[in-house]
């Protein structure tokens, strides 16, 4: 029975999985594609999460932990690069 | 034009300690569990190319006032040191051993001497992709 709910949540989220990843192609402008690969990325802990109870293990938490810090450091990076064009400043002007 | 980034600043002002704190756990847990000194090393490394991001190159600088091509250099050091060591026990190169030790807060602890090799790995970790990521970034004018 537990097995089949989480088997059936990981169906859903790998269906809101693919519809992320027809934003990230379909996407019009380049900051609809970075939020699709930020929600891709959140949609990925999530399934770790579920996958990590199917296999009754607690191997998986510090990768939960890691993709949450990795998405954000690349949203940041990907944002910085659109508005200003570079994503590491040698110096600020301001 | 200004921009004002100031929720990005401080929001980083805030992450950075609790990567670090990650980095360090996993780095210390990498003997029984998931983990180690290389992803430990990448992300005490995402920490201050965060801190790059949010503010630029010369805080980083002034933060860490440590050349990082000496830290890869270190970290080789301590590795290779490791495992001479070992010739001093008359033991074979990179022989490494462990005990139990009653540590004042921590109790009975298992400490090993893959640990100083480890801390080898996380400072050459650290150290090349610091120097990769800031050689990159300093390239424009």
């Amino acid at each position: 029975m537990f097995t089949t709910i989480l088997v059936v949540a990981l169906s859903l989220l790998s269906l809101s999985l693919l519809g992320s990843i027809y934003r990230v192609i379909k996407g019009p402008s380049p900051a609809d594609r970075v939020i699709a690969l930020d929600t891709v990325g959140i949609t990925m802990i999530a399934m770790v999460g579920v996958l990590s109870m199917l296999l009754r293990t607690s191997a998986f938490f510090e990768v939960i932990l890691l993709v949450g810090v990795l998405a954000f450091i690349g949203t940041v990076a990907f944002a910085k690069f659109i508005e200003r064009g570079v994503v590491l400043e040698r110096k600020r002007d301001h | 034009m200004r921009t004002n980034d100031v929720i990005l600043k401080t929001a980083t002002q805030l992450i950075i300690f609790i990567i670090i704190i990650f980095s360090i756990y996993v780095f210390l847990a990498g003997h029984h569990n998931p983990g180690g000194g290389f992803i430990g090393g990448l992300m005490t490394a995402a920490a201050f190319v965060l801190l790059g991001l949010a503010f630029d190159i010369d805080t980083v600088k002034k933060t860490i006032p440590i050349d990082f091509k000496m830290i890869t250099a270190l970290g080789l050091l301590i590795a290779v040191l490791t495992g001479v060591g070992a010739f001093v026990f008359g033991a074979n190169f990179l022989t490494h051993t462990f005990d139990y030790f009653m540590l004042p807060l921590l109790g009975e602890t298992e400490l090993a001497t893959a640990l100083l090799f480890d801390i080898g790995v996380y400072l050459v970790v650290i150290g090349v992709t610091l120097t990769i990521i800031f050689s990159i970034g300093e390239d424009q004018k």
